[in-house]
């Protein structure tokens, strides 16, 4: 039930405001768990996807240990030991040290809590802004759909990673600033895709249906027009985690984003760059993280899809 | 269609203003001002005043930027702060470089995302799909820089059949051009592929539940006629829009690539220039990359038009 309001948090509020009072309260009950159906209907799905059940996990177990990464690490990030500098992986140090003698597997613990953080901070900026202002141009079209796809034309003349360093050139490097920057140029990629896919269920023939028999705006938006651009929302969302964390790595792999002694994915994938002769343990292991990360949102997004996909549900029967 | 094109041309010129204008503008948020990158490490106040000068910083902002922008529809963009080379051939001089990498990624990623994507669509569930769609998340999971890396430690340092680093014109011998490009382009195709297959397998998935193709599959129509006729026009939209956005990442991803693989293109120049705060140079490029993917995102909007009329251009 409470996942339930999560996942619908935008809903509560607006039916209960109303112009009209609703006279009847005891129907509330009952569309809250015929929604509650359609979720638990949705987490079935989910769960009975192998692949995406697997993505779940491997996301589950990434997040807790690297937020949990004081208890599971077994050296501090920034500990520097000279003498067992450049080594592959050994019983002390399981997946070898780095120039500096620093801990590779405590520093990739640490560093995946400012890499993902990173990523979830520009991607939440992103949804913030795309999300609504997508559905809106797509929906009500004429004037703010022509101011709103001249802004995103905008910011979309520019690439994401060419226009961010542009601005780190400017003021700095840093990555909050980096990933800020990265958010508010993502959100024209999410309204663009919320849009068009609005533009086509604005076609269908069950919302002039909705309209002509007087359907507030309101409604047809969030139960007609959002339900439907969730799908690609999910996957836009999956591809913008990975392509915000792989934003990070690039942007402090240059050098411009998380600074030293900080580790982050990144950071220590640009200084193994110098080493992959020697020793290619320290570029192997920061890129089988990232890569498992980012393939864990891919496999949720994906597993999201096919639980709301139209195929799915018709196939089911 | 003509009628169109002139129009979105049209837009085209004032949304370029206001994109110049944000470009000029960047600058103008230094901290210090831009003369501080001239200056030197320890400027006196007086050698500040003169670079002013010299840089005409002491002219009306809006001045400023007309004289920029007056000039560089001349094909004028000023003078590199650093070596003081011309900012448009520097940009010239790298841009066959860029454009051979990114057209070689993108042919890449046509072949096999739009394969990928369409063998998943046609038996959805099958195992064709299942290992399609799991070779698409994992090209969505691999970081492209660190596959070129794996790639030159398995290729140039193992096996050694291809070339590490560096680069050679297609004058000069295009056997050497291809082999210098294809590793760097094959990483950089990672994530359109899968990209790519994604958004066809989806958009085909979709228009395989439709009537339309229930009808056409009725009345007897052959598979390769139904699939090339109905269902990829149908399907169009969305696997384009994903070219559009990719070709736009792409030219931000090159300027990792070019770093890291040594070639001479725009992406490096991108990077050495922001490290030497040459704005000069950054306002360049970021002006030429931005009427590049403007003509990019023309085409994909007139595309739309021709795949499915339902939707109007606005």
């Amino acid at each position: 039930m409470t996942q339930n309001q999560g996942l619908h948090s935008t809903e509560p509020p607006i039916m209960t405001a109303g112009t009209m009072p609703r006279p009847k309260k005891p129907e509330e009950p009952a569309v809250r768990r015929r929604r509650a159906g359609r979720f638990g209907q949705l987490a079935r799905r989910f769960a009975g996807n192998k692949p995406a059940l697997a993505g779940g996990v491997l996301l589950f177990v990434i997040l807790v240990v690297t937020m949990g990464a004081p208890l599971f690490a077994p050296y501090t990030p920034e500990q520097i030991n000279i003498a067992d500098r450049l080594s592959g992986p050994t019983p002390a140090h399981w997946l070898g040290t780095d120039a500096l003698g620093r801990d590779t597997l405590s520093r990739l613990l640490f560093g995946g809590q400012v890499s993902l953080a990173a990523s979830a901070l520009s991607v939440a900026i992103a949804t913030l802004i795309g999300l609504p202002l997508g559905i809106l141009a797509g929906y009500v079209g004429r004037g703010p759909d022509w101011l709103l796809n001249r802004a995103s034309d905008i910011l979309m003349t520019f690439p994401a990673l060419v226009l961010t360093i542009a601005i780190i050139a400017v003021v700095g490097p840093g990555l909050t600033t980096a990933m800020i920057s990265l958010g508010i140029v993502y959100s024209a990629r999410l309204f663009r895709v919320i849009r068009s896919a609005t533009l086509v269920v604005r076609q269908e023939v069950y919302i002039e249906a909705s309209i002509s028999i007087g359907t507030p705006g309101r409604t047809i938006l969030l139960r007609r027009i959002l339900p439907n651009v969730l799908p690609p929302l999910l996957i836009q969302i999956s591809f913008l985690l990975a392509s915000a964390l792989l934003a990070e790595v690039t942007i402090s792999l240059l050098g411009l984003g998380a600074l030293p002694p900080t580790a982050s994915w990144g950071s220590m994938l640009g200084q193994a760059f110098a080493e992959i002769r020697g020793t290619p343990s320290l570029a192997v292991f920061p890129g089988i993280a990232i890569a498992l990360a980012t393939l864990s949102f891919n496999l949720v997004g994906d597993g999201l899809r096919d639980s709301f996909g139209r195929a799915t549900r018709k196939a089911e029967g | 269609m003509l009628r169109l094109l002139g129009a979105r041309l049209l837009t085209m010129v004032p949304l370029l203003l206001v994109v110049s204008f944000l470009i000029y503008g960047l600058i103008a948020l230094v901290p210090g001002g831009p003369e501080t990158a001239l200056a030197g490490s320890n400027p006196t106040p007086e050698k500040l005043a003169m670079v002013r000068e010299q840089l005409g910083l002491n002219e009306p902002f809006l001045v400023q930027y007309w004289n920029w922008f007056s000039a560089a529809v001349q094909g004028d963009l000023g003078k590199s702060f650093v070596n003081g080379q011309s900012v448009w051939s520097a940009i010239a001089g790298g841009f066959p470089v860029t454009l051979s990498l990114v057209i070689l990624t993108l042919l890449i990623a046509a072949v096999l995302g739009l394969g990928l994507g369409l063998a998943a669509a046609l038996r959805p569930g099958s195992w064709i799909d299942r290992t399609a769609t799991v070779i698409a998340s994992l090209f969505m999971s691999l970081p492209y820089f660190w596959v070129g890396m794996m790639l030159v430690l398995v290729f140039a340092i193992d096996l050694r059949v291809l070339p590490a680093i560096g680069y050679v014109p297609f004058a000069q011998s295009p056997t050497d051009w291809f082999l210098h490009l294809i590793t760097p382009a094959f990483a950089l195709a990672i994530v359109p592929v899968a990209v790519v297959a994604r958004q066809t397998r989806a958009a085909v998935t979709g228009v395989m539940t439709e009537d339309y193709v229930r009808t056409a599959e009725a009345k007897g129509l052959r598979p390769v006629r139904l699939v090339g006729k109905h269902v990829l026009k149908n399907a169009a939209v969305p696997v384009v829009t994903a070219f559009g956005v990719e070709a736009n990442r792409l030219i931000g991803a090159t300027v990792v690539m070019e770093q890291l693989f040594a070639l001479p293109g725009v992406g490096k120049l991108t990077y050495f220039s922001v490290f030497s705060r040459d704005f000069p140079m950054v306002q360049g490029i970021l002006l030429i990359t931005a009427i590049l993917i403007m003509f990019v995102n023309l085409a994909v909007d007139l595309s739309y038009g021709y795949f499915n009329p339902k939707i109007k251009a606005t």
